[in-house]
């Protein structure tokens, strides 16, 4: 239906369906349900109360929380009283709120609860635009005097009173929406500069939306859960308006460490993660099958490689043998089925992964294990914009674009995109929308290429894709994903833009190398300790060895080194998103770095680590550096 | 803040062979306030918390509770009354799980005999219901909602203290006594730990008696301490008057400087 906006699908949902539950969270142990009449009923009351506490038009209000039904409420009731929503990350520090509420003008700040509200206050000072702070959990709050603080349900009791008194406004301000009007402004989590944000109309979503529709089927009985930062735009994409245009059910996690529980208990029909989750899921079952019992571990052996092959076979279109299928049925009973219903993945029709590159390792466990897990891709700009079609699934490719979006190759290889979900613009940035749209065409920042079936394959950013000294192409994704396959390795640094070789800096899996180490009763104390053991060098060397023999001999890690520290968003090491901010960290780890392209064979570090409440303590230690191949010596 | 005293201890006094341990103590907890007991080690706190609790009857004087005498009563009695604690090493049933631990830590509130609550029906079932909303407020309090079925003793110790915690809140307690809440804590679980116990007196209004050693800890969240030295009370009052008091700093000297941020 064109010239809708989302507002007014959640009008349409709520007179068509009432009674069809909307959304639910989980509290105290229970599901909590809000139909779609009820949504409605709250969207109302917070719409108008947000008005009666000082929300103007072109007023921006800034959310800060996890995902909770409130975010999404308050996002559409912002968009009804004619302001824009500006979702962060929930995770972010003090420091790093203070630039992006600034710059976005917010007024109103929506915090969850006392640690939301908290981090607010530290910056009050610096933030004297906001004038509202509206906190949602009282929890702890009853001490605090700053007179910009409201409670939620109290905004809702004043847009009660309101509606009271001008019954006819609300339907009236529902109706007055356009689907121009900036429905959405997404702060993109950038790895170089200072975060830009990207305003996105009621018509960008609802065609992105549109397009994923005209691929992918959604039912209005589906299940998902929304548990992604809502401050990333695919949260956005299906927790809201995928969820008003469709009427599937959105289900909010208890908390942010029960997720892993309650995709369980809800069976969604479909669910997207990043890279991260995926491999932390593969990471989970091959360490509880390291644990598991003997008859279970010799069927899980014996059932994965079949899984493989029927999942590969499939992806090359090939038929299966008779055999095959006998096996496969066996090993469907014995071990995919069990499994999938272990994770939680018993009702799934689509899984997708996006926001960066996955590991081709991690994407076929999945496939093997019978769960259509599929490559989507898009930006911040335009939202989803690609996806694998059921029968085109491959490696590597993230697909075709939606029918009503172009992509294109730029002369240099750059993925460009035309189309209706192509962004407005930056808020208060022209150079930089300037620079990102030119004659229509949106520059995404990715190098890319078609494959012989047509379809996309992203290397890496265009920025990042270099060449070592003697000219050979390094694009150090493709190497770190590789290596990130590995349930020890967390996270990975691949360097090499003009050196004679490639080198790696390495965080080890606390969790997966901790159990590992108990195993063989190596103690340690802290990370820093346990990523310098002799053993776990020893571990990872195997690892760093796996990798190199599917590489090009030009292209194999020579040396590497264990960092003595997780990269973490708060050290600005990688964004909120966890892609890697590599000019940072280069210039951070310079003499690591530095090290690595020289002989030594330890590298003495002092480094300052910053904690959630901006305290700051320094570690002093020495790495070891190891060359591949080097025979270990227990230092 | 009403000046009523909940809780009253007079000259009590406690021998364990020759070795007097606490020697004619008197202190007064009012309702609703945050009171540390602080000394160096031996100096009798933990036995002035079992004396409080039961588990110790005094040799000398008597302890009040709400004005009724609680000097001679079964540990069992004075938690039904309203009085729960929680131990410097953790006393929960590791094998249980976190869940069942909590719903044992209501056993006080339990009227339900052993056979009607193995039938599971009526009235034992309702009240089994009741029971598990009230833990659930414990369990979103702490915020565990994740540990719900894991055995307690597969947990890190810093969650197992906030479990524990858990078990004495969820017995709904008038006042609570903490022993060394946040002993052997990281820096990020003692803040943790002082925030939930802040949370649950001023949220529950209950009543908060604990002893620490982590004087950072203990100068920010009481409202008074009390000092005790070789079983005897030394010094009362707000945080900064015990820290300037002479005979605080004496008994102190050798074992840590009072007010240093690592205790």
């Amino acid at each position: 239906m064109a010239g809708m906006t989302l507002p007014q699908y959640l009008l349409k949902q709520a007179q068509e369906h009432p009674r069809d539950v909307a959304i639910r969270e989980k509290e105290k142990g229970i599901w909590q349900e809000w139909t779609w009449a009820q949504y409605l009923d709250e969207v109302r009351a917070l719409a108008l109360g947000l008005m009666a506490i000082g929300l103007e038009k072109g007023d921006k209000l800034a959310i800060l929380s996890d995902n909770r039904p409130q975010v999404y409420w308050t996002m559409v009731a912002v968009q009804i009283a004619g302001g824009m929503p500006v979702p962060l990350y929930q995770d972010a520090i003090s420091r790093e709120l203070q630039y992006v509420i600034d710059h976005a003008d917010a007024t109103i700040v929506l915090a969850e609860d006392q640690e939301q509200v908290d981090k607010v206050l530290e910056i009050r000072d610096h933030l004297s635009k906001v004038r509202r702070i509206v906190y949602d959990d009282p929890k702890g709050m009853r001490h605090y005097t700053d007179r910009a603080l409201i409670r939620f349900t109290e905004v809702q009791a004043q847009g009660q009173e309101l509606d009271k008194k001008r019954p006819e406004l609300f339907q009236q301000l529902v109706a007055a929406g356009k689907p121009d009007d900036v429905a959405l402004v997404s702060y993109t989590s950038g790895t170089t500069g200072a975060p830009k944000g990207a305003m996105l109309s009621h018509a960008n979503l609802i065609a992105a939306v549109e397009g994923m529709l005209q691929i992918e089927t959604y039912r209005r009985t589906d299940e998902t859960l929304a548990y992604l930062p809502p401050a990333w735009v695919g949260d956005t994409f299906w927790s809201l308006a995928a969820a008003l245009i469709v009427g599937f059910r959105v289900n909010c996690p208890e908390r942010p460490e029960t997720v892993q529980e309650n995709i369980r208990e809800i069976a969604p029909h479909f669910l997207v993660a990043p890279p991260r989750i995926w491999e932390n899921l593969v990471s989970l079952v091959q360490v509880k099958m390291e644990d598991a019992s003997f008859v279970k571990r010799r069927l899980y052996n014996l059932f994965m490689p079949h899984g493989y092959e029927v999942a590969r076979r499939h992806m090359e279109r090939q038929p299966l043998s008779f055999w095959q299928r006998v096996m496969h049925a066996l090993g469907e009973f014995f071990v995919f089925g069990p499994l999938r219903d272990h994770l939680g993945f018993r009702r799934i029709r689509s899984a997708y992964t996006g926001g960066a590159a996955l590991g081709p390792e991690v994407f076929l466990f999945f496939r093997a294990l019978g769960i259509n897990l599929k490559q989507v891709y898009g930006q911040t700009e335009c939202g989803v914009s690609c996806v694998q079609r059921d029968e085109q699934v491959a490696l590597g490719t993230v697909g075709t674009p939606f029918p009503n979006v172009e992509i294109k190759l730029s002369s240099e290889g750059e993925v460009i995109v035309r189309g209706p979900c192509v962004f407005l613009g930056y808020y208060k940035n022209p150079e930089a929308t300037a620079s990102t749209i030119r004659d229509g065409w949106l520059y995404s920042g990715d190098a890319a290429f078609f494959d012989h079936n047509s379809q996309l394959v992203v290397i890496d950013r265009a920025k990042d894709v270099t060449s070592l000294a003697n000219g050979t192409k390094f694009a150090p994704q493709f190497i770190e994903n590789k290596l990130k396959f590995s349930p020890y390795i967390k996270e990975a640094v691949t360097i090499g833009q003009d050196r004679p070789y490639v080198a790696a800096m390495i965080n080890i899996d606390m969790e997966n190398v901790g159990k590992w180490a108990e195993r063989r009763q190596v103690a340690y104390t802290t990370y820093t300790d346990l990523a310098q053991k002799p053993e776990v060098y020893e571990l990872i060397a195997r690892e760093v060895e796996r990798v190199n023999r599917d590489l090009d001999e030009v292209m194999q890690i020579k040396r590497y080194v264990l960092l003595h520290k997780e990269l973490d968003a708060d050290d600005e090491e990688i964004t909120r998103t966890r892609k890697v901010r590599r000019g940072f960290v280069a210039k951070k780890y310079d003499t690591i770095i530095a090290a690595l392209y020289a002989d030594a064979t330890e590298v003495p570090v002092t480094s300052v680590i910053t904690y959630q409440d901006g305290r700051q303590v320094t570690i002093e230690t020495k790495l070891s550096i190891r060359s591949v191949g080097e025979a270990l010596v227990a230092v | 803040m009403t000046t009523e005293a909940e809780l009253k201890v007079q000259d009590v006094s406690k021998y364990f062979g020759g070795v007097q341990a606490i020697s004619q103590v008197s202190l007064e907890v009012r309702r609703g306030e945050i009171v540390s007991i602080i000394g160096p080690n031996g100096a009798g706190k933990t036995t002035l918390l079992n004396m409080v609790s039961g588990f110790y009857h005094p040799d000398g004087g008597a302890i009040f509770f709400d004005d009724r005498d609680i000097t001679h009563l079964a540990p069992s009695r004075i938690a039904a009354l309203g009085i729960a604690r929680t131990f410097q090493n953790i006393a929960l049933f590791r094998g249980m799980t976190v869940l069942d631990n909590l719903m044992l830590g209501r056993h006080t509130h339990m009227r339900t005999g052993v056979l009607t609550a193995m039938l599971r029906f009526g009235p034992a079932l309702r009240e089994e219901v009741a029971h598990r909303r009230f833990v659930e407020d414990v369990i979103e309090f702490l915020e565990i909602e994740a540990l719900r079925k894991r055995p307690v003793g597969s947990l890190p110790y810093g969650l197992q203290k906030r479990v524990e915690l858990g078990r004495a809140l969820a017995a709904q307690p008038r006042i609570l006594l903490l022993d060394e809440p946040m002993g052997g804590m990281n820096v990020e679980e003692k803040e943790d730990m002082a925030r939930f116990i802040l949370d649950v007196n001023e949220e529950w209004g209950t009543t908060i008696v604990l002893i620490e050693h982590d004087m950072g800890v203990v100068m920010d969240i009481s409202e008074r301490v009390i000092v005790l030295d070789l079983g005897e009370k030394i010094a009362e009052g707000t945080p900064q008057a015990v820290k300037e008091n002479p005979q605080v700093i004496k008994a102190y000297l050798g074992v840590q400087t009072v007010g240093s941020k690592d205790g």
